[in-house]
């Protein structure tokens, strides 16, 4: 990675990297350092007194069946964003790469709720799904269905997950339409020739070529929905009813922020920094030999 | 398409039409409730085509004081705010993003790679995961409610410098060799020769960068307790508790719909560097 040719020089480069450095050291590094250390610590809320307890704070949080359900429910909640927002991205895309004409316009209006931030995207739709005004409630009310997700878990769950389902659609299907493109055309032909239907061509020849993307997009995505979600949440059901969102990401900030748990927040944001660590060396990894099938 | 089927080819139309309504839906909804008086936006059913008070909504969340009875900054005040906090965090990345990759490409000196592996490290640890420590630090500094705090804490970048890492490497050697026959110093060398080489890669990622930076929520929501320094994507949060007492449709989407113009518009207007960008820095 170091040119042949190139510069030698005492302090330049260290002037140039300085910044960078300096920001990470200070930012990065120094904090997550310290979360390390506090989760080792039990603090009162004070801060008056600590004590270093070694490991009881992971211990508690994993016979504490808040946390577990928590850390059940995110993984529940990751999943299904990933397969709604992936499978209706797979499908767009599919059928955006037939179009010749027009291919573009589809694109642009199909990638813009990417710009959108996660919290206006949450904000967006509880406003569709308010139970006294929104739209759907209205509607759902024909079918004798009744919506009110500031009471019923699973609704809130629902409309959680939907909403940020929505805003990664924009992604994948981005991805996904890249890497049809670049299947060379001669392939598909072929399997026309052989007489495959569109949809056979599709699951025998398309689907297992743009399966390196399909991993990385699983990645992608679930990272998008440990830790970019935060926002959906907060606006939507602040974790609520009941917990019945409360994602771990969300958790952290609760048990930090609102319940001063210093330690407690401490050793979930390790264990949140190990699942991180763990999913970059997937996606590393990934990058290094790509998936073959 | 590789054969002629008419009834596939409508088919395909339909079902692309069907998904951008989906994608839009929310959109198309947030724009209607922006175009309606108070009154209207308390009866079920809410309308669903647009009505005429749009310029009245916009002039009256833009300049007026907003929601009633919160609490919060004017619009054109967090709209402002935003735009500092999202150029400050998008152009302080290229910078120390172009700086670091520079030095680690064309330099050789101790730690090298020590300096690598630290910048790489950077990946793995989100604002997420180091909430509570990394907004201590900050409030040590003196950095709460102050652009700089909103804006620094976010600017080390991992995936900017490993962009412009693998541009550097596809820059001919021949290109260092000659600008040093022409006696070139290495600054000399990044500004007239790197730095235009790299133009479009640093467009692409400026337009990636902008919307990262106009998004962020949970960053200012923990360090900044002033309203003159609420960011607009924040401030929605805030509308949507209000709401709970006295429901402003009109104003608070409205103000959903300023907040999403900037980034959909740079999304828009620049597609093709906004696909290159994000296509370059997550592979």
């Amino acid at each position: 990675m170091l040119k042949r040719v190139h510069f030698t020089k005492s302090w330049l480069p260290f002037a140039l990297v300085a910044p960078q450095i300096a920001i990470t050291l200070i930012f990065f590094i120094w904090p997550a350092t310290q979360a390390v250390y506090q989760s080792f610590l039990i603090e009162d809320a004070f801060g008056l007194s600590t004590e270093f307890v070694w490991f009881e704070n992971f211990q508690y949080l994993f016979t504490d069946e808040i946390y577990l359900n928590s850390f059940g429910r995110t993984i529940f909640f990751s999943a299904a964003v990933a397969f709604i927002s992936m499978s209706s991205a797979l499908i767009l895309a599919g059928f955006a790469d037939r179009v010749i004409r027009g291919a573009t316009v589809y694109r642009t209006l199909l990638i813009w709720p990417y710009a959108i931030a996660p919290v206006l995207a949450g904000a967006l739709w509880v406003f569709m799904f308010n139970p006294t005004l929104g739209i759907f409630p209205y509607f759902l009310e024909f079918f004798g269905y009744d919506w009110n997700h500031y009471l019923n878990g699973s609704q809130a769950m629902l409309l959680v997950i939907l909403a940020a389902a929505w805003k990664q659609i924009a992604y994948n299907f981005l991805f996904y339409l890249a890497a049809m493109q670049a299947i060379p055309r001669s392939i598909i032909e072929a399997g026309a020739i052989d007489g495959a239907s569109p949809i056979r061509r599709f699951w025998t020849l398309v689907f297992p070529l743009i399966s390196p993307t399909t991993f990385f997009l699983l990645v992608i995505n679930a990272v998008y929905a440990f830790f970019e979600t935060f926002g959906i949440v907060h606006a939507v059901t602040q974790g609520g009813p009941a917990n019945a969102t409360t994602i771990l990401v969300y958790k952290v900030y609760n048990d930090g922020f609102v319940g001063l748990d210093l330690g407690g927040s401490a050793a979930q944001s390790v264990i949140l920094m190990i699942m991180v660590i763990f999913m970059t060396i997937i996606q590393f990894r990934y990058l290094e030999k790509k998936v073959q099938y | 398409m590789v054969e002629n089927r008419p009834i596939l080819k409508i088919v395909t139309h339909l079902i692309l039409i069907f998904g951008i309504v989906i994608v839009a839906l929310p959109i198309w909804i947030t724009f209607v409730a922006s175009t309606h008086d108070e009154a209207r936006m308390l009866q079920a059913p809410l309308p669903l085509l647009p009505g005429g008070h749009f310029f009245e909504n916009f002039t009256k969340t833009l300049f007026g004081s907003g929601l009633a009875g919160s609490e919060v900054a004017p619009v054109w005040r967090m709209l402002l705010n935003s735009m500092a906090m999202a150029m400050m965090i998008s152009i302080g990345k290229i910078i120390i993003s172009l700086l670091s990759a520079f030095a680690i490409v064309y330099f050789k000196f101790p730690f090298r790679m020590g300096f690598f592996w630290l910048i790489f490290i950077t990946l793995m640890l989100p604002v997420e995961v180091r909430i509570l420590p990394t907004f201590e630090v900050v409030a040590n500094l003196g950095m709460l409610n102050s652009y700089w705090g909103l804006s620094i804490p976010l600017i080390a970048s991992a995936t900017a410098t490993f962009m412009f890492r693998q541009v550097f490497l596809t820059i001919p050697d021949e290109m260092l060799e000659s600008a040093r026959i022409d006696g070139a110093k290495p600054m000399r060398f990044f500004f007239d020769i790197l730095l235009p080489l790299s133009r479009t890669n640093i467009a692409a990622l400026f337009v990636i960068l902008f919307i990262y930076g106009w998004n962020q929520y949970l960053w200012p929501l923990l360090i900044t307790t002033d309203t003159d320094m609420t960011t607009i994507v924040m401030s929605i949060k805030q509308m949507l508790e209000a709401a709970e007492q006295s429901p402003q449709w009109n104003i608070i989407m409205m103000t959903a719909l300023l907040a999403m113009i900037p980034p959909v518009f740079v999304v828009i207007a620049m597609q093709k560097m906004f696909v290159k960008g994000l296509t370059e820095t997550d592979k």
